[in-house]
C-alpha cells in the first residue's frame, strides 16, 4: 500500500453569486515512501491547491474538497481539525515558497523550531533548544547556537529556506510538500537546497511531493512527474521517460520553451502559444486544445481520458509522436 | 549637480549597508532621531512628563493654600498680577496661580495615561477577541463598537460624564476612556485578520501548532504595532477631552483642585479683569496636546513600512 492514495481529488471554490470554480478536478495519484513526485504545471493549473487540500488547509469557508486523500490508510479529508493539527508537523510536513513571509517575523527561529518540537514530540524546551540547534547544524547553517536567537530578517534568503526546511523535517514526517521552494531564491542558492532536500529524503526516507513550474527541478529530484493542466493530471511519466519522450503537447511544450545552452546560435525559443486565460471547461473538450499545435476537432468535442500510456498515464487525443497525418 | 547626486547616493548605500542586521525598533527609532518633528515632540513630551513628577518640589508656593497677601488684595475689577514670591500673581481665589499652573500638569498625565491605559486594555480585549474567534462573536462585538464610533467622541464623553451626579477624577478618566475603547479595537481586529491570513500563520497551521498558541504567540504580537502608535495619538485627544470636560463643568466637582481644564473653565468671567488666567492653562494644554501628537504621528511614519527604504 502506497504512504499516501489520492483518489479522485476535487476541489471547488464556492461564493454567492459567482460560479464555482474547480481549482483540481479528479486527481490521483500515489506516493510510495521514499519516492519523490513531482506536481507540475503552470499559475493556476491547480498545484499548489492539491497540496494544501492533502495538508487541509484549504479556507473553511468557500472552498469544498472531495474524493480521498488516504495517509497510512486514514482519509485525510474526514479528520476532524483536532485530529488534522495531530498529524500536521508530526506526519506531514510541508515547506512554502517565500521563506521570508512563512516566518514570523517578531520570534527568534530558535523558538519557531522548538515549539514543533515541544508540540509534537513533548520534548522539554531545554531538551528542544539542543535538538533544534542540531536540526539547523544539518540543514547547513553555519553556527547554529547564535543563529537560534536571531531573528528572520537577519538571515539571508538561503538561510531562511534551510531554517524553513529545519522546522519542517524537526518531528520527521513521513511526508513532506514542497510547495515551489526555490522559487524565491537566486539560482545558485536553489541548487543547493534542492540538494539537501534529496539528502534529507534519502537519509530519512520520507516521502516527497515536489511542488514547481520549473521543469529543472523536475529533471534533478523527482523518480515520477505528473504534469497538471487546468486542474487535471494530462501525463503522468517516470522521469527519464518524461524527457526522453515528452508525449502530451503541453509537455512538449515546456520541454520546448527551456532554453538550453547546447542549441544552435540564433535559435528562437518556442514558446507554448496564449495563456492559462484561453482554457475551455474539461467537459466537452480538452482544456488545452486552443493553445495546442496538435489540436484535431475531436479535441474541442471529446474529453480525452487519462489512459496508460508507454508505461505512464496520458490525457490526450493525439500526442506527441504520433501519426502526424490522423488530423482531419 | 552630478557630484551631489552622487554623493546622496553613496550615503544612501553606506545607510543601508549600516543598517544591515538591526530590528524594526531600532530602525524606527534610528529614523526618529532624525526626524526634527520626531525630536520636537519627544523633547515637548519628556519635558512634561518630568515637569508632572517632579511638580510638587518645583511649584515655590502650595497650590491648595489661599495666602492673605493675594487674597486681600482680590478687588472684583482686579487681581494681584506678579509680586515679589508669586511670580504669575494671584489666581480669582487668592491661590498662587504658577504654582498651581505647574502642579496641573500632574492632573493632566495622570487623567491622559490613565484614560488611554484603559482604553487599549478594553479594545484590546473586545478587537483581540473579535479578531481571534471571528464568526457572530466577531459581528457581535463590531457592531457594539460601530455604535460607539458613531456617536461623536466628545458628545459621548460629555453625555458619560453627565451620568455620574457627583463627578470624581475617575468621571472623566472613564468617559474618556470608553470613547477611545472602539478605535483601538477596530484597530487590533483588523491588523490580526490581517495576520490571519498571512503566510507565517498558515506556515504554523501546517505544523500543527495549537489554535492559542497561534492567536498569542504568532497573529497578536505582529499586530500591536498600529495600537502603540494610535495609543500615543490618543494620549493627545484623551488631554484635550479630559481639559473639555472639567472647562464644561463635568469633571472632579473639587473645583479647587489644580487641573488645567478646570481652571480654564472658572476663568471665563475674568476675561477682561485677568486674561492670562485663560491664557496660561490653554497654552499648556495645546502644547502637551501638540508634543504627543507630534510624537505619534511620527512613530507612525517611522513604523509603516511605506516609508522604509
Amino acid at each position: 500500500m502506497a504512504l499516501l492514495e489520492v483518489r479522485d481529488l476535487s476541489v471547488t471554490f464556492k461564493r454567492k453569486g459567482i460560479r464555482p470554480f474547480t481549482a483540481v478536478d479528479r486527481i490521483s495519484f500515489d506516493v510510495e515512501p521514499g519516492r519523490t513526485v513531482g506536481l507540475v504545471g503552470e499559475s493556476g493549473s491547480g498545484k499548489s491547491v492539491t497540496a494544501l487540500a492533502i495538508m487541509g488547509l484549504l479556507p473553511k469557508r468557500g472552498a469544498e474538497a472531495q474524493g480521498s486523500v488516504r495517509f497510512e490508510g486514514t482519509d485525510l479529508l474526514t479528520l476532524s481539525d483536532k485530529q488534522l493539527r495531530d498529524k500536521r508537523g508530526r506526519d506531514l510536513g510541508m515547506v512554502f515558497q517565500d521563506p521570508l513571509s512563512s516566518l514570523n517575523p517578531v520570534i527568534p527561529i530558535g523558538l519557531q523550531i522548538t515549539e514543533v518540537l515541544e508540540r509534537h514530540r513533548g520534548m522539554s524546551r531545554k531538551q528542544a533548544s539542543v535538538e533544534a540547534k542540531d536540526l539547523l547544524g544539518r540543514v547547513g547553517i553555519p553556527d547554529p547556537s547564535r543563529r537560534l536567537s536571531e531573528y528572520p530578517h537577519q538571515l539571508s534568503g538561503g538561510m531562511r529556506q534551510r531554517a524553513l526546511i529545519a522546522i519542517a523535517l524537526a518531528c520527521k514526517p513521513r511526508l513532506l510538500i514542497a510547495d515551489e521552494p526555490t522559487t524565491a531564491l537566486d539560482v545558485t542558492i536553489q541548487a543547493q537546497i534542492l540538494a539537501l532536500l534529496q539528502e534529507l529524503v534519502r537519509e530519512t526516507g520520507t516521502a516527497l511531493i515536489m511542488i514547481t513550474h520549473d521543469l529543472g527541478v523536475v529533471a534533478g529530484l523527482c523518480d515520477e512527474v505528473n504534469v497538471m493542466y487546468g486542474g487535471r493530471v494530462v501525463e503522468r511519466a517516470e522521469r527519464h521517460a518524461l524527457f526522453a519522450a515528452a508525449r502530451h503537447p503541453y509537455t512538449h511544450g515546456l520541454l520546448e520553451s527551456i532554453p538550453r545552452l547546447d542549441a544552435p546560435r540564433g535559435e528562437k525559443l518556442l514558446p507554448i502559444k496564449g495563456s492559462v486565460a484561453d482554457n475551455i471547461p474539461w467537459e466537452h473538450a480538452c482544456a488545452f486544445a486552443p493553445r495546442c499545435p496538435n489540436a484535431l476537432d475531436r479535441c474541442r468535442e471529446v474529453m480525452p481520458e487519462l489512459v496508460p500510456d508507454n508505461g505512464g498515464m496520458l490525457r490526450c487525443h493525439n500526442p506527441v509522436g504520433a501519426m502526424q497525418g490522423v488530423r482531419a | 549637480m552630478t557630484t551631489n547626486l552622487l554623493r546622496r547616493k553613496k550615503d544612501r548605500i553606506d545607510d543601508l549597508a549600516a543598517s544591515g542586521g538591526t530590528s524594526l525598533a531600532a530602525d524606527a527609532f534610528k529614523r526618529m532621531s532624525r526626524s526634527p518633528i520626531a525630536i520636537i515632540g519627544a523633547v515637548i513630551t519628556v519635558l512634561f512628563v518630568l515637569l508632572a513628577i517632579l511638580s510638587p518640589f518645583l511649584a515655590p508656593k502650595s497650590p491648595y493654600i489661599p495666602y492673605d497677601e493675594l487674597k486681600n488684595n482680590l478687588r472684583p475689577d482686579s487681581i494681584p498680577g506678579p509680586m515679589p514670591g508669586f511670580i504669575l500673581g494671584s489666581d480669582q481665589n487668592g491661590y498662587d496661580f504658577f504654582s498651581r499652573l505647574l502642579v496641573g500638569s500632574q492632573q493632566t498625565l495622570i487623567v491622559g495615561v490613565v484614560a488611554t491605559l484603559i482604553g487599549v486594555a478594553v479594545g484590546m480585549l473586545i478587537g483581540g477577541l473579535a479578531g481571534a474567534v471571528g464568526g457572530w462573536v466577531d459581528a457581535l462585538l463590531m457592531r457594539f463598537t460601530d455604535i460607539l464610533l458613531a456617536i461623536p467622541s466628545l458628545l459621548l464623553a460629555i453625555s458619560i460624564a453627565a451620568l455620574f451626579s457627583h463627578g470624581t477624577q475617575w468621571t472623566v478618566i472613564i468617559a474618556v476612556a470608553v470613547v477611545s475603547v472602539p478605535i483601538f479595537a477596530r484597530l487590533l481586529r483588523g491588523a490580526m485578520l490581517a495576520q490571519r491570513s498571512s503566510d507565517h500563520v498558515l506556515a504554523a497551521t501546517a505544523l500543527g501548532v495549537r489554535r492559542t498558541t497561534i492567536v498569542f504567540r504568532h497573529m497578536l504580537p505582529n499586530s500591536v504595532g498600529p495600537v502603540i502608535v494610535q495609543a500615543t495619538l490618543t494620549l493627545a485627544t484623551s488631554i484635550i477631552d479630559a481639559a473639555a470636560l472639567s472647562f464644561l463643568g463635568l469633571g472632579d466637582s473639587d473645583w479647587t483642585r489644580a487641573e488645567w481644564g478646570l481652571m480654564l473653565g472658572k476663568s471665563q468671567g475674568l476675561l477682561d479683569v485677568k486674561p492670562e488666567l485663560a491664557f496660561y492653562p490653554a497654552i499648556a494644554i495645546i502644547i502637551v496636546a501638540l508634543g504627543f501628537t507630534l510624537l505619534g504621528e511620527s512613530l507612525r511614519e517611522a513604523l509603516d513600512p511605506k516609508n522604509r527604504r
